[in-house]
């Protein structure tokens, strides 16, 4: 957002102040809206999307302190920027607005040099912060990037129930052999964006990409309630995406894909690993390692979604699938159940 | 020299920034405000409201320091800082520094 024509909201009982401060604030060319009193501010600020709120701590129903506190209690508010200005006297108002999260403290009378220097710092610093994030989302999904903004980044991990899936593209190496490198890169970014939707709409988290091959995990860093069934539900949407795109590469006189998916669910330790300049969030743990077997055994039944028992079980049948022979898969000591779609 | 009821620098100075029509508008909407904040002021002296009355005071002292009425101001800060009065000679007394701050405002501003 330009530091100019952003969106404010002035919250202020008084009749005199508010239409002062909206007249100030919209001849520093932003656009203004305005509350009577701290809930409505509230309101508002849930039902639409402000840049900065100007805000009066004397006022009845629900006064600047209170609003203070439950936009720091609220993940989408807490960091939207506060200026506070009351004719309250006394250091210690002072000292509880900044504590609780403002910007900034002016008195009234509000000097309107000193109000358009703090309008345009607040909002500056905003729009760092806002840059930040969105760089944040770009190499990280927006489920990580909320889990660090509220418990911040730490190397380590936690022991969590979650399924993981992996997929692939089907002869993919020979496929980008009989194409231009361009064509591949395409082809790749097409078939990400599908899969990226076909999870993140079930609630999954992509953690890796590698060439062709892909990871998920439903179920962290946030807990899902279902997370074998969303996972299931997942590779569905994810195929029958696959389906949608021949339709297209066909009519382009394109080779089909074809896609194997296997998931399994499980305890799995969670985290951040790397090191401080360069870490990745990502699930390690037999589930894991159990979901990559199953995703290459669809290769030898045929199938393209395969899972294993515990993921069976938890669909409590809701998903019809077909049970193949147990596999001793390597590195296993016991035989795993697999069922098929 | 006396103070004046309005001190013109502070008025001037509104005019600059905010616009003269729109310091008219806001000044008209002081005059329909005010007698509201004094009622109740007055009202919350009756109730021994402390609460009631400082927050009234605070608002016409805010109110009256806008556009430069600083002895309206300043009486109205007394009362927010020093709590409810003994009687209603203070009341009295701010009322009629309204009507002579708003008599001059009304003067400045549309006369």
């Amino acid at each position: 957002m330009a530091e100019r024509g952003a969106r404010l909201l002035v919250v202020d009982d008084n009749k005199v102040n508010r239409l002062l401060l909206m007249r100030s604030v919209e001849l520093l060319g932003h656009r203004v809206a305005s509350a009577e009193n701290g809930r409505m501010a509230l309101e508002m600020l849930r039902a639409e999307p402000f840049d900065l709120v100007v805000l009066d701590i004397e006022m009845p129903e629900m006064d600047g302190f209170q609003v203070l506190e439950h936009m720091v209690a609220d993940a989408n508010l807490r960091d939207l920027p506060v200026l506070v200005t009351s004719s309250l006297e006394g250091l210690a108002h002072v000292v509880r607005c900044i504590e609780l999260g403002a910007d900034d403290y002016l008195h009234k009378p509000v000097n309107s040099v000193l109000l358009k220097a703090r309008i345009g710092s607040s909002l500056e610093k905003k729009r760092l912060r806002d840059q930040q994030r969105d760089m944040v989302r770009r190499f990280a999904t927006s489920e990580v990037a909320q889990d660090m903004q509220q418990s911040g980044f730490a190397l380590g991990g936690r022991r969590i129930h979650a399924a993981a899936m992996f997929s692939d593209i089907r002869g993919f190496t020979s496929l980008a052999e009989s194409q231009t490198p361009e064509e591949t890169i395409e082809l790749l970014n097409s078939y990400y964006t599908l899969m990226f939707e076909a999870i993140s709409s079930h609630g999954g988290v992509v953690n890796q990409m590698i060439g062709d091959g892909l990871m998920a995990i439903f179920g962290a860093p946030l807990p899902l309630q279902e997370p074998s069934l969303s996972a299931v539900r997942a590779a569905l949407d994810m195929q029958e995406m696959i389906t949608l795109l021949n339709v297209e590469r066909a009519a382009l006189d394109k080779p089909a894909i074809r896609i194997g998916i296997g998931i399994s669910t499980g305890d799995m330790v969670a985290g951040y690993t790397g090191t401080h300049q360069r870490a990745t969030y990502t699930c390690i743990g037999d589930t894991v390692n159990l979901a990559s077997r199953l995703e290459t055994h669809t290769k030898a039944i045929g199938r393209g979604i395969v899972v294993d028992g515990a993921t069976y079980a938890a669909l409590e049948n809701r998903i019809a699938l077909e049970k193949f022979e147990p596999v001793t898969f390597k590195g296993k000591s016991v035989p795993t159940e697999v069922y098929a779609v | 020299m006396p103070t004046p009821v309005i001190d013109p620098a502070t008025l001037s100075e509104l005019r600059d920034t905010a616009g003269a029509d729109f310091v008219n508008e806001l000044a008209t909407a002081f005059f329909e405000e005010a007698p509201g904040l004094l009622a109740e002021l007055r009202a919350a002296w009756g109730a021994k409201s402390a609460e009631r009355f400082r927050r009234a005071a605070h608002s016409i002292k805010s109110n009256g320091l806008t556009f430069g009425a600083s002895t309206l101001g300043a009486m109205a800060r007394e009362l927010e800082l020093g709590g409810l009065p003994a009687d209603t000679a203070p009341l009295d007394a701010l009322e009629r520094e309204y009507e002579r701050a708003a008599a001059a405002l009304k003067e400045l501003c549309h006369g």
